[in-house]
């Protein structure tokens, strides 16, 4: 409580600075969307889509434990993944016959609840956990040890984490995003299915509200604590920015990984209710920001550069020395920057009539143990705002370069 | 054909007092093979001799005669385990006749002392000049060979449930208790068969939650809320008897029915699903949590099916067969982590991480066999 206190008080001075902002940083909000929100996205490509993708407003996320021992069965699956992967992006049925053309008597290849919707935006984006390479006891299971890349490295435990294993790490994932849940979910769903038998469905999660913007073409979102999330966000355009911090480069590690990207993700449990009773410069010293305006405290536009020289009416920095965005900060972490990609969640109440929901953190970086692990470790261990959340579960995944063409697979370059 | 020792002795005194009555006291001579006769066949505890082993294409009768002391049973397999006949509950010291149609081609006999796992094997070759068979021709030789499996289950869904209706109404709650799962084995093998007559199925086997408003809660898991739940039996008799009424009229209307070779293989994916929601959830038998038994019964009337089929299957899509072996082993393979004594561990035992082992495994299954109805379709 002491923390709370402390960061409520230094918070103060930034009230009126905040509010007299608003009205002219709510112009920026009308950024225009260029992406169509129905139309379809490439599949086949330099970079897997789904990354810098504008980030399209609903998630269907999966990850997957391998139930076979068979490595020439398991590749077969990435094949037939990838072929579906294609159609279902291009908003065709996810098997050549379709959800009605077939015999009667068999049940159709593509589930049908996608009929006479558009592509609605889908990506899909597969990644390779490193249980995949080497599972708990040690064992290669696939040949695949010697190529799994030291970025792979299983992810340290950060104070305070609540991990569920149940829903946390895999083998393989796959996330889908899309414009229109239903679209979502379907890919999901077929692919689960087409893996019956190799895979089984370890843990997935819906979302919605994008909490964070991969293009300058669009505004920023809100994240359910109601503030605007991933201003300061790697975007699309910063070509020279993605390649030091995004895009695995040549010389990082194995090859296969090379143009690929590394994803983090983490389901974070917000206490919504607690957070809800929390006053309002209390919450805005917290985060760092304005919540109307998501200027910087002390600054007035949300796209201003956080100046943590800035100081308040009562001579104490209006960024307090334990706020969100400054624990997050660049100038703070050695310079480590993500993208990130995350949505918002609700999965009901709980048991308490609790709403359970939060934010589904997904980050991708060049490597997750120089960016996000020591981004997340500051923030475990000062982080004010720990107190309003639980990180409940935790993956990591190699996301490897794109398919390029017709015949090429998820997986390829990895499995040779 | 799992079936507890301990109750396979139980039922001998039953089938030694009523339904064998008409059972010769001789296996015969091997003369009477060559004359074509019924075969012999000598089953000890150890052994499974069977006079002869190789016969003529046609109906073929083996008159098996148990010299052992366990109770015993008797099967012809076509490959893949397809059963062609078989004579179950064989009481030491009796002797039951199999009749069986077989076509040329290479089979095996088994015994099984005591009733459980594969038996001992013997080679059985038939010869003939049979036609080869034209399609149609499979396909109707795959739902005859379907209707005998059913006909052997019926047969032991009567003699186990009356077992089970009798305890209840003696009030033994420990021994209806053992009967339970046993008794709904044979009905879990068929249930797709029973499920074609409407509402004598929930008459049977509905769950509390399945009955209309006017309807009475009945059947096997209306007793077993009795047996588990309350524990109080001493008015379940009404009940039981109208369970084995219930039975009878089913058993009659199984029997009649003929199947199409469609509904054999929907059969086959259909029991799979009960696995997938009922039994993998403990829905099913909640208040006993022998769900694990239907679960095990539900996979082999499933296979029973499949083997049905099997010959159709192997001219038509071979690779799809190879998958069905390869995933039918791996549900035994998980499954079998889970016996317990004779029988299964209770639903309540498993790990949440093993109740998802034994679903990647039907789901593992189940996507294969459901492709079943388009390769007999076209």
């Amino acid at each position: 409580m002491n923390r709370r206190r402390a960061i409520a008080l230094a918070g103060f001075g930034v009230v009126g600075a905040g509010a007299a902002a608003g009205a002219a940083a709510l112009l920026r909000e009308d950024h225009p969307a260029t992406a169509g929100t129905s139309g379809a996205v490439d599949f086949y490509g330099e970079r897997q889509a789904g990354i810098v993708t504008p980030a399209q407003d609903r998630l269907h996320f999966v990850a997957f434990d391998v139930v076979t021992k068979d490595r020439a069965r398991l590749v077969e699956m990435l094949r037939e993944w990838t072929e579906a992967a294609a159609r279902m992006t291009a908003g065709k049925d996810a098997g050549l016959i379709g959800a009605v053309d077939g015999i009667p008597e068999a049940p159709p290849d593509d589930t049908g609840e996608a009929l006479g919707l558009p592509p609605s935006g889908l990506t899909l984006t597969v990644g390779f956990g490193p249980s995949l390479f080497r599972n708990a006891d040690g064992v290669d299971r696939f040949g695949l040890a010697a190529q799994r890349p030291a970025a792979l490295a299983d992810l340290p435990r950060f104070p305070g984490d609540a991990l569920d294993a149940k829903i946390s790490g895999g083998d393989l994932c796959v996330q889908a995003c899309a414009n229109d849940p239903q679209v979502a979910v379907h890919a999901i769903r077929n692919l689960a299915r087409i893996g019956f038998g190799t895979v089984s469905v370890r843990w997935s999660q819906l979302g919605f509200g994008r909490t964070s913007s991969t293009s300058t073409s669009q505004a920023t979102p809100r994240n359910l604590f109601g503030f605007k999330d991933g201003t300061a966000n790697l975007k699309a355009e910063e070509e020279a920015l993605l390649r030091e911090h995004l895009w695995v480069q040549p010389g990082d590690g194995p090859s296969w990984m090379e143009g690929g990207s590394y994803a983090v993700t983490r389901k974070i449990r917000m206490l919504i209710e607690t957070w809800d009773r929390t006053s309002l410069v209390e919450q805005e010293a917290i985060v760092g920001r304005a919540k109307g305006t998501g200027a910087p405290l002390g600054l007035k536009d949300e796209f201003d550069e956080l100046d943590f020289a800035v100081k308040g009416a009562d001579g104490a920095p209006a960024i307090g020395e334990v706020a969100h965005v400054r624990l997050a900060h660049p100038d703070h972490n050695n310079g480590a920057r993500l993208l990130r990609r995350g949505y918002n969640f609700v999965d009901g109440s709980d048991g308490l009539g609790r709403l359970n929901a939060g934010l589904f953190f997904i980050s991708y970086q060049r490597d997750p143990h120089k960016q996000f692990v020591p981004v997340q470790m500051a923030l475990a261990r000062n982080d004010v705002m720990n107190e309003y959340i639980r990180h409940v579960s935790s993956g990591l995944f190699a996301c490897p370069a794109g398919v390029r063409e017709k015949g090429d697979f998820w997986g390829r370059a990895l499995f040779g | 054909m799992r079936t507890p020792r301990v109750l396979a002795l139980a039922a001998a005194g039953v089938l030694a007092g009523g339904a064998l009555a008409a059972c010769s006291d001789d296996a015969g001579s091997g003369g009477d093979a060559a004359a074509g006769g019924p075969i012999p066949v000598n089953a000890t505890d150890s052994a499974c001799e069977v006079a002869t082993t190789d016969v003529d294409a046609g109906t073929v009768t083996f008159k098996v005669t148990n010299k052992g002391v366990k109770v015993t049973e008797f099967y012809v397999y076509a490959q893949g385990d397809r059963v062609m006949g078989e004579v179950e509950n064989i009481a030491p010291g009796l002797s039951r006749e199999l009749h069986v149609e077989l076509p040329a081609g290479t089979y095996e006999t088994a015994c099984k002392p005591g009733m459980v796992g594969k038996g001992i094997r013997g080679a059985l070759k038939v010869k003939g000049s049979a036609a080869p068979l034209t399609a149609d021709a499979a396909l109707a030789a795959a739902t005859e060979s379907y209707q005998r499996y059913v006909k052997s289950q019926t047969a032991a869904l009567l003699e186990k449930t009356q077992e089970f209706v009798t305890a209840v109404k003696a009030g033994d709650a420990a021994k209806a208790k053992e009967l339970f799962p046993v008794a709904r084995t044979y009905w879990e093998r068929i249930e797709p068969v029973a499920e074609i007559f409407g509402d004598l199925d929930p008459k049977i086997d509905g769950r509390e939650e399945v009955i209309e408003e006017g309807m009475e809660f009945t059947g096997f898991h209306r007793i077993e809320k009795d047996l588990w739940q309350t524990g109080d039996i001493s008015k379940s008799g009404p009940m039981a008897d109208r369970l084995m009424t219930d039975i009878n009229e089913i058993v009659a209307k199984a029997n009649a029915e003929k199947l199409s070779p469609l509904q054999l293989a929907n059969g086959a994916k259909e029991l799979l699903d009960e696995v997938a929601t009922g039994k993998i959830t403990g829905e099913e038998d909640r208040y006993s949590h022998t769900d694990l038994w239907d679960f095990n019964a539900n996979v082999e009337g499933s296979k029973a099916a499949i083997a049905s089929l099997r010959p159709v299957l192997e001219e038509r899509a071979p690779d799809l067969v190879k998958q069905l072996d390869a995933e039918f082993a791996n549900v035994d393979t998980a499954l079998s982590k889970h016996r317990a004594g004779d029988g299964w561990k209770l639903h309540n035992q498993l790990t949440q991480d093993e109740l998802k082992e034994l679903s990647d495994s039907i789901n593992a299954l189940a996507e294969p066999i459901s492709k079943v109805a388009a390769v007999v379709a076209k």
